[in-house]
């Protein structure tokens, strides 16, 4: 008897507890997003009351006491321009990757092939700084810049400066190595949720693989290929350690993004940057956690454009499935 | 209506165009294959180059020392580091996961409502927050609040960022079990709670775990926020409330120093760090993950 | 196998009052012939070793129930099925004598000719109404505006869609009904021109009066047409067809035309399906 009444749970009310408890900790998240919100808005409060709009448009970085101006321009700007080139250069590659994965390859190599995308996408952001500093530096540098430097240095002002490797350009490759896995799985499963029905209605008409691709596949999981694009640029936005690493590190004026290989500055590698030599209190510090404040509405704006156009997709896709 | 004549005229219109479509097609495929190729060589340069340059550093010594002095010849190891990833990982779990698990229960099991659909929209929203954003956070309400850099505020930002994951894969393994694994349930009268938790929780055993590990391999690469947080410290563990390192964070300090011996400590360290980050991640879709297909349900995606 | 398919289309023979000595001249009306085809899939064979002739301007019926085979049979004859994951096929499929499986690239060339309609209508769903008609047009090469008009309203014309249709052409076609979007599918199949049409249960997702429809207007095509038509409604098979073959577990048990398969079957399975005792 005791048995059973324990088996059965008991007193109606560990039901209320228990549904409770899940209630809290799913609130807990939410309250999480608003604290966080609440702290760095509060956290930078001083900045803008100081600095007001020009926080967002002025150029100017200056810590010294006395002469202390803020201007996040140029690293809003570096934020965008390395993770816009990262985008022009990962996105065609994750979508023919996505295209091999899910209309090209052989069934013996869809498996290996997830995984080492896995794998690329499991490396830790340090690890590909680290990699990006010591290794692939000096083949962008040797290989890429000095060639296009010497070339065209003179004549366009996209490849002007002295290649460094440690650069615009650098970062936004690596940067774009790193968005693959995420575009190129989200990509795939949207194509996988094409459903065949149209990939035969083209076959029928006498299509190539390709013109199948272009015909069914492309127009039905065209806002579905671009949400995930949008997610890998909201990766880019918010990448940090890697790019800390090889971006160069610029402040003031000379980080706004002139040239390809010139150094720069991201909205996240000026925190991670300066943030050792801002002390409590002062308007530096406010000036960082505006600058996360900034990049935080840009990663959230992106985030959920990126979501609603996914989810859209791919719920879709379950409702075919159901019906 | 299209007559025999007609259909002969429009034939003619018809252009043998089929060997031009199938170089298009054949060039297409060449592009999309390169492009796999592409994002293969990265990999094989990372994981070869860590492997060559971080093997020879590796030793008793380094695993279980304190680093030395910068510049000096006593290089030491990376013994607080290890320490520290390991603690981090098992303190950040200790909130993580029953807070997690329990906002999947909560998504799954009584979320199919408006406050349900909003937890989910801002759950994922939380899961792609930057999270040096995170690490700033914490830097405010905790190391600002206490006044000092410590494990604890480094657990507080990892535990941040586990908590979407795990409540995202508990909900999706929870709502692969059966209907009719809850109805049976309810069909005997045991209440919702022990249904949840001694039939639900234990069907989803695999996918749970693999949700939990997935996170913590994503919480043991994490680097932006342990620099607001733990700040980084060459002693082996002194106390919850003081700095501390990990081994992320000491391979970017490492990185930044001018010497080669720490350049390859570096490297070692970084070794290490992948070993961990990838048996874990390896482990579970080997263990997990195999059976079923994997989807979107358990996304691995790496510490930043 | 090959005797009782020879016997088979002997007894035909001797049904559709054929002399003997003319079936050297009727020869070439088989318009799509398959011989000893065997589709497996995962392993598991879905049809095995089918043989059949199939007559110019006549509509065939394959009748069976459900899992026997037909779909994929149906699928075989211009190689779509071996785009289905794991699934192969041997055997021989002639369209005028020339065998489809002959070359691996030749795949896209015959579909073009063997045009398919699916179970359920697939329009594609961001063209419009007149682009889903020209999709294949353009793919072969048509890049005559007004032919491309022609061909585009002769189709819609030839499945009673252009009177419905003809203000609406830039709307899109997931805009429309059930059944149009059918008939719409059917124009997109016309429009390259097949000999051959082949129909995978075209009506099972519609209305009584979309089906309808559907039926008259293979009534009228069959007069261009060598018909194929996978269906599981035997009225349907009665109305539309002048062949029909029986298939069950992957074999096809009988063929001939489709007043004798249903009034007369000499097989037992044939008879207890057509008389409607299992299926």
């Amino acid at each position: 008897m005791i048995q059973t009444v324990k088996l059965k749970g008991g007193s109606p009310i560990f039901d209320k507890v228990f549904k409770v408890m899940a209630a809290i900790a799913a609130t807990y998240i939410l309250a999480i997003i608003i604290l966080i919100a609440f702290q760095l808005i509060s956290g930078s409060y001083p900045i803008w009351d100081k600095e007001g709009i020009s926080f967002l448009t002025g150029s100017g970085w200056n810590a010294v006491e006395g002469r202390e101006v803020y201007g996040a321009a140029p690293y809003i700007a570096g934020t965008f321009v390395t993770a816009g080139l990262a985008m022009l250069i990962g996105v065609p590659i994750s979508i023919g990757i996505a295209m091999f994965m899910s209309e090209l390859a052989p069934k013996f190599l869809r498996s290996p092939l997830s995984f080492v995308i896995e794998l690329l996408a499991a490396v830790p952001s340090v690890i590909y700084g680290l990699w990006g500093l010591f290794i692939f530096r000096d083949y962008i540098k040797n290989w890429i810049e000095i060639p296009l430097g010497n070339t065209f240095g003179n004549k366009v002002w996209f490849l002007s400066g002295a290649p460094f490797g440690l650069d615009i350009f650098t970062t936004s490759i690596v940067l774009a190595i790193m968005i693959i896995p995420t575009i190129s799985t989200i990509s795939r499963e949207i194509m996988i949720a094409v459903p065949n029905s149209q990939r035969e209605a083209a076959y029928m008409l006498g299509a190539t693989k390709w013109e199948v691709f272009k015909m069914a596949v492309i127009p039905y999981s065209k806002s579905g290929l671009i949400g995930a694009s949008i997610l890998g640029l909201g990766r880019a936005v918010g990448e940090t350690m890697a790019v800390t690493m090889l971006i160069g590190n610029a402040t003031g004026p000379s980080a706004f993004p002139s040239s390809l290989f010139a150094p720069g500055q991201t909205m996240s590698s000026i925190i991670a940057n300066e943030f050792a030599e801002a002390s409590p209190g002062s308007l530096h510090l406010a000036a960082l956690v505006g600058i996360g404040l900034i990049l935080l509405i840009v990663a959230i704006a992106i985030n959920i454009v990126a979501q609603l156009l996914v989810s859209r997709v791919l719920k879709a896709h379950e409702g075919a499935v159901l019906a | 209506m299209i007559t025999i004549e007609q259909r002969a005229e429009f034939r003619k219109h018809f252009r043998n165009n089929i060997s031009s479509r199938l170089i298009t097609d054949k060039i297409v495929k060449g592009i999309v294959f390169g492009c796999v190729v592409l994002a293969i060589v990265p990999l094989t340069s990372i994981l070869l180059e860590v492997v060559r340059n971080g093997a020879p550093t590796l030793s008793i010594a380094f695993f279980t020392q304190e680093p030395g002095a910068v510049g000096s010849n006593q290089l030491g190891g990376i013994g607080p580091a290890i320490q520290g990833t390991l603690m981090l990982i098992g303190m950040s779990s200790l909130i993580g996961v029953p807070v997690g698990v329990m906002g999947g229960i909560f998504l799954s099991e009584y979320g199919n409502n408006k406050y349900g659909h909003m937890i989910r929209f801002f759950n994922d929203v939380l899961a792609e927050f930057p999270t040096i954003v995170i690490g700033l956070f914490a830097f405010i309400v905790i190391v600002l609040v206490l006044g000092n850099f410590s494990l604890i505020a480094g657990m507080f930002a990892l535990s941040i960022i586990m908590l979407p994951i795990i409540t995202r894969t508990t909900e999706e393994s929870l709502k692969l079990v059966p209907v009719t694994y809850r109805e049976a349930g309810y069909a005997l009268g045991i209440k919702r709670w022990v249904v949840v938790t001694r039939i639900l929780l234990t069907s989803a055993k695999s996918g749970l775990i693999t949700g939990i590990m997935l996170a913590v391999a994503r919480i043991g690469g994490e680097t932006a926020p342990l620099i607001f947080t733990i700040l980084g410290s060459s002693q082996f563990f002194t106390g919850f409330d003081q700095p501390m390192d990990a081994l992320p964070l000491r391979i970017w300090r490492l990185s930044l120093l001018p010497y080669n011996s720490s350049i390859a400590q570096g490297w070692g360290a970084a070794l290490v760090l992948i070993l961990i980050v990838l048996s874990l991640n390896i482990g579970m879709r080997y263990l997990f993950l195999g059976k079923r297909g994997r989807g979107g349900r358990f996304r691995i995606t790496a510490g930043r | 196998m090959d005797d009782l398919e020879s016997q088979q289309v002997d007894k035909m023979e001797t049904v559709t009052r054929t002399p003997i000595i003319r079936k050297y001249v009727e020869e070439p009306q088989y318009k799509l012939i398959a011989e000893n085809i065997v589709a497996s899939y995962n392993g598991i064979e879905a049809v095995k070793n089918i043989s059949v002739k199939f007559r110019e301007r006549a509509v065939t019926a394959l009748i069976g129930p459900s899992g026997c085979g037909k779909t994929t049979f149906l699928r075989c004859l211009n190689r779509m099925h071996e785009l289905s994951q794991n699934a192969k096929v041997t055997g021989k499929v002639l369209l005028d004598g020339q065998d489809l499986y002959s070359k691996r690239d030749d795949a896209i060339i015959h579909r073009r000719k063997i045009g398919m309609v699916f179970q359920k209508p697939n329009p594609f769903p961001t063209m419009s109404i007149y682009d889903n008609v020209a999709a294949g047009l353009k793919l072969n090469g048509v890049r005559d505006r007004k032919i491309i008009d022609q061909i585009v309203q002769g189709c819609l014309e030839m499945v009673y869609l252009w009177d419905e249709v003809k203000d609406d052409l830039k709307k899109p076609g997931m805009s429309m009904s059930g059944g149009q979007q059918q008939r719409l599918c059917i124009a997109r199949a016309l429009a390259i021109q097949p000999e051959v049409l082949l129909m995978d249960e075209p009506a099972s997702a519609l209305d009584p009066i979309a089906t309808q429809k559907i039926e008259e207007m293979i009534n009228e095509l069959k007069k261009e047409y060598t018909i194929i038509i996978v269906t599981h409604n035997m009225q349907q098979a009665v109305r539309v067809s002048d062949y029909t073959g029986f298939m069950y577990l992957g074999d096809l048990v009988e063929f001939g035309e489709t007043k004798q398969i249903f009034e007369n079957p000499r097989n037992e399975i044939t008879a207890k399906y057509v008389q409607g005792q299992f299926g």
